[in-house]
């Protein structure tokens, strides 16, 4: 699929994802192979239940395959055990989500700073780079905040402040803006806009034709398989709100 | 009608679909209907064998002793008092050492006819009555002493036969016995240490009768004998008014004791026994409102759609409490039922009759009020445990509800600051807690209970191990009270056991979500687990702790003060045996937190996510 694939940041060799058994067997992922280098945005856009989101899983090891292979950063990561898993997790990989999923109790800054402390940094570093990141994601003011003080757009910010909290190669977003309304969607295209500017390598599942049309590249998912793959040229522009009609 | 075979069908429904969680709650409330049953139905059965002997014995309504010969004419006096319709005596009394068997004891003796007598005519359970040269012993001495008809015994060294064997409703059975005079003659040194104390020493003065000749013939002195009279009154129930009248409080009044302060000293190990049962319930009881109250807080998180589906097709709030409170009110009467039940069957083991006395408890009569009472405690736990949040469903927004959102987390700041300078797993640990700081409470309180019971167990079980030497029970009583307290121990720490477990199991459930976005940031499935045991096991520790100091202190204080015991006969735990106790307890709650803590860090993270 790719050239490049020795220099890839994450790569996949027929992967596979089956749940159930016999005749009942679902293939969620059927026979995917990936490969996404440094710095690259990749979206991965299908209809719903198309197995985007088992793909995103897989590819952070959140979720195990039935069959294939998983390379992160030249390391296999399908076979190894959960501990090692966990690890890799903490500090190779930052994940979003689209139901956010911050901890309610915490304070924005504290979503922020606990993917660095579950890594074992000093919590006056932790709390620095949080504090880095909120002001990088342009909600400085509102760290002391509770999740819910804050709009889902700013909620989706500090999910994306923490995930990058250590630095990890690639970011993987499931449905970033899929709770978010047009003015929030715009505010997190612009963050995903500035990740992609600074070089982070960027996963990005949804099933917007909008925000596809920002990334690298982009990829069509049906019944668990890749049927398309796109590299967009140019990549996203400097009136990004324009471009996906969120702007004049 | 329909409104109400709707709510027992959903709620019936609802049980048979979590029928571990039903079994809990079941286990919760019976343990302590079960302990609460057998406290109440100990205090109707205590007094049924003194009573069978009183029949027997023609026992007296008032007894009436006198310490000198020149204060004769007063006893006789009594007599012919008003109210007075029968009376027997007065008998002379004296104390001896006795000695049988290799054992040796005070006793007081006292001299009867060989003709029966029409009140107090102790009724022979082996042998025969009173003959010059032969001696009667009461049947609990006896049992003490192990002697039997036809033994050998000795009275301040003069030799005399056993030839029977009998009870008296007259004074209470050994080693309750009351002395009607000064009976320490000798055979125990007042030397505090013990030394120069006989081999084989009773520490209660026991009761025996011989004839009025032997009695007489026994002290050097025959001004030296005490007497002693028995009297039947019209009116059995104005004995203490009878003794208010003759008695007062003039000085050389002769000294009387009612039928009832008798029963009272001579039942006083079933009321023991019953009070620590009762305690026993009380413990148990707020241990189980401990667990009901977690069960139920865990049972209406994963119930918040429920909640909204039935007000989503027309259920006022009235009928959505209706319906989950129903659930624990069905519980709670069956928990009743199966506690009265258990407990009334068990109980006989408990109300063995003494041996001092005649007939048996027999299976312990139920009352109407110990299956009300018992009913509404079982009630009253179910409702108290589930009221606050069974509103707390009923009034929540339907929209919020068909959402499944959870009841927000608390944010204790402070907390979460301190956390972050700890390892991950306190870390996590700590944070867990902090959501819920009710549920730490509750868990607190129960090790709290639970500890504060153990620690009374063993000072009980310490003292009771020092019997008869310490003196207050003989060795069937002892029995009768170990008994007691091995329904105790293992009533209460099933229920702790059930506790740790009901609360680890809630913690996991309502920790669901944010354990596994722990692990999707990094956190490895044993930091988890290990986070979700030290969320309960720091608690433990705290509760352990406190189990000890005050509230094992208090405990005792506190059954100490009820009993009437006397504190400084009881050796405390030793300090190793306090660490022991607090260690173990974390231990346990350690080993009973780490199977749900550890399968639920199994549990895949997208599945939750």
């Amino acid at each position: 699929m790719s050239n490049a694939a020795d220099t890839s940041v994450l790569r996949a060799r027929g992967l596979r994802k089956e749940y159930g058994k016999g005749e009942g067997v679902v293939r969620a992922v059927d026979g995917v192979d990936l490969d996404i280098g440094a710095g690259e945005t990749v979206a991965v856009m299908g209809p719903s239940g198309c197995g985007k989101s088992t793909l995103l899983h897989l590819l952070g090891g959140l979720d195990r395959p039935s069959d294939g292979e998983v390379w992160l950063n030249g390391r296999r990561i399908d076979d190894i055990g959960e501990k090692a898993l966990a690890r890799m997790r903490r500090t190779a990989v930052g994940f979003v989500f689209q139901a956010f999923h911050l901890m309610e109790e915490l304070t924005a800054v504290e979503n922020v700073e606990l993917s660095a402390l579950l890594a074992g940094r000093s919590p006056r570093a932790a709390r620095r780079r949080a504090e880095e990141l909120l002001e990088q994601v342009g909600l400085a003011d509102r760290a002391r905040f509770l999740p819910s003080a804050l709009s889902g757009g700013q909620r989706q910010r500090v999910a994306v402040a923490r995930a990058l909290s250590n630095e990890p190669l690639v970011v993987l977003a499931d449905e970033p803006t899929g709770n978010l309304d047009s003015a929030a969607t715009l505010d997190v295209l612009q963050l995903f806009e500035s990740l992609h500017e600074s070089g982070q390598t960027l996963v990005v599942v949804t099933h917007d034709a909008r925000i596809a049309a920002t990334a690298d590249r982009l990829i069509s998912m049906r019944d668990g398989a890749f049927v398309d793959e796109t590299r967009l040229t140019g990549g996203t522009t400097g009136r990004l709100g324009a471009l996906i009609g969120l702007e004049d | 009608m329909g409104r109400i075979l709707l709510v027992g069908r959903l709620a019936v429904r609802d049980l048979r679909r979590r029928r571990t969680e039903a079994a809990l709650l079941l286990i919760a409330i019976m343990a302590a209907t079960t302990t609460l049953t057998l406290g109440l139905v100990l205090r109707d059965a205590a007094s049924d064998p003194y009573q069978s002997t009183r029949e027997a014995t023609n026992g007296p309504d008032v007894v009436a002793n006198v310490g000198r010969a020149a204060e004769l004419s007063a006893l006789k006096g009594l007599a012919g008092a008003p109210g007075v319709i029968d009376h027997s005596g007065p008998y002379p009394v004296t104390a001896a050492a006795l000695q049988a068997s290799g054992r040796t004891s005070d006793v007081q003796v006292v001299g009867r006819d060989a003709a029966p007598a029409s009140v107090d005519q102790p009724e022979l359970i082996k042998g025969g009555w009173v003959r010059d040269g032969g001696v009667v012993v009461e049947a609990a001495f006896a049992n003490a002493l192990d002697v039997r008809v036809g033994d050998p015994v000795t009275l301040d060294g003069r030799s005399f036969e056993v030839v029977g064997v009998a009870v008296t409703a007259a004074m209470p059975p050994y080693p309750k016995a009351s002395c009607y005079l000064p009976c320490m003659s000798g055979a125990v040194s007042d030397n505090p240490d013990g030394a120069g104390l006989p081999p084989g020493l009773l520490h209660n003065p026991g009761l025996v009768w011989l004839t009025q000749a032997d009695v007489r013939s026994l002290p050097p002195n025959p001004d030296s004998l005490a007497y002693v009279m028995n009297l039947k009154l019209a009116d059995p129930d104005g004995a203490q008014a009878f003794v208010d009248a003759n008695h007062g409080e003039q000085s050389g009044a002769v000294p009387m004791q009612p039928w009832e302060n008798i029963l009272e000293d001579a039942t006083e190990l079933a009321g023991d026994s019953q009070i620590l049962l009762l305690i026993g319930a009380w413990l148990l009881g707020l241990l189980a409102v401990a667990s009901l109250s977690v069960l139920v807080g865990g049972r209406m998180a994963d119930q918040t759609r429920r909640v909204g589906l039935l007000k989503a097709v027309g259920g006022t709030p009235s009928l959505v409490a209706a319906v989950l409170l129903a659930e624990y009110v069905l519980v709670a009467v069956v928990a009743a039922a199966a506690g009265l039940a258990v407990g009334s069957l068990t109980a006989p083991l408990l109300t063995e009759s003494s041996a001092g006395l005649v007939g048996s408890a027999g299976p312990p009569s139920m009352t109407m009020s110990t299956v009300g009472l018992v009913t509404a405690v079982a009630l009253g736990v179910a409702v108290l445990a589930t009221v606050v949040p069974v509103v707390r469903a009923a009034r929540s927004s339907t929209v919020d509800a068909l959402a499944d959102s959870a009841r927000p987390p608390r944010r204790i700041g402070w907390l979460i600051a301190i956390s972050a300078r700890l390892p991950v797993p306190l870390l996590l640990a700590l944070r867990v807690a902090a959501r819920r700081p009710r549920r730490v409470v509750l868990g607190v309180v129960s090790i709290v209970v639970t500890v504060s019971g153990i620690y009374v167990l063993l000072v009980l079980n310490a003292f009771l191990a020092t019997q008869p030497l310490v003196g207050g029970y003989d060795d069937a009583q002892v029995e009768v009270l170990r008994h007691v307290l091995l329904v105790w121990t293992v009533v209460l720490l099933s229920l702790a056991a059930v506790n740790a477990i009901v609360i680890t199991w809630a913690t996991v459930l309502d920790n669901r979500h944010s354990s596994a976005l722990a692990r999707a940031l990094g956190a490895a499935p044993r930091e988890v687990s290990t986070a979700l045991a030290a969320a309960q096991v720091l608690p433990a520790l705290v509760g352990a702790i406190l189990g000890v100091f005050p509230g094992g202190f208090a405990l005792f204080a506190a059954i100490n003060a009820i009993t009437g015991g006397d504190s400084d006969r009881v050796t405390l735990p030793s300090l190793w045996q306090l660490l022991a106790l607090v260690l173990g307890t974390v231990l346990v709650v350690a080993v009973l937190t780490a199977v749900p803590a550890r399968l639920s860090s199994r549990r895949p993270v997208t599945e939750t996510l």
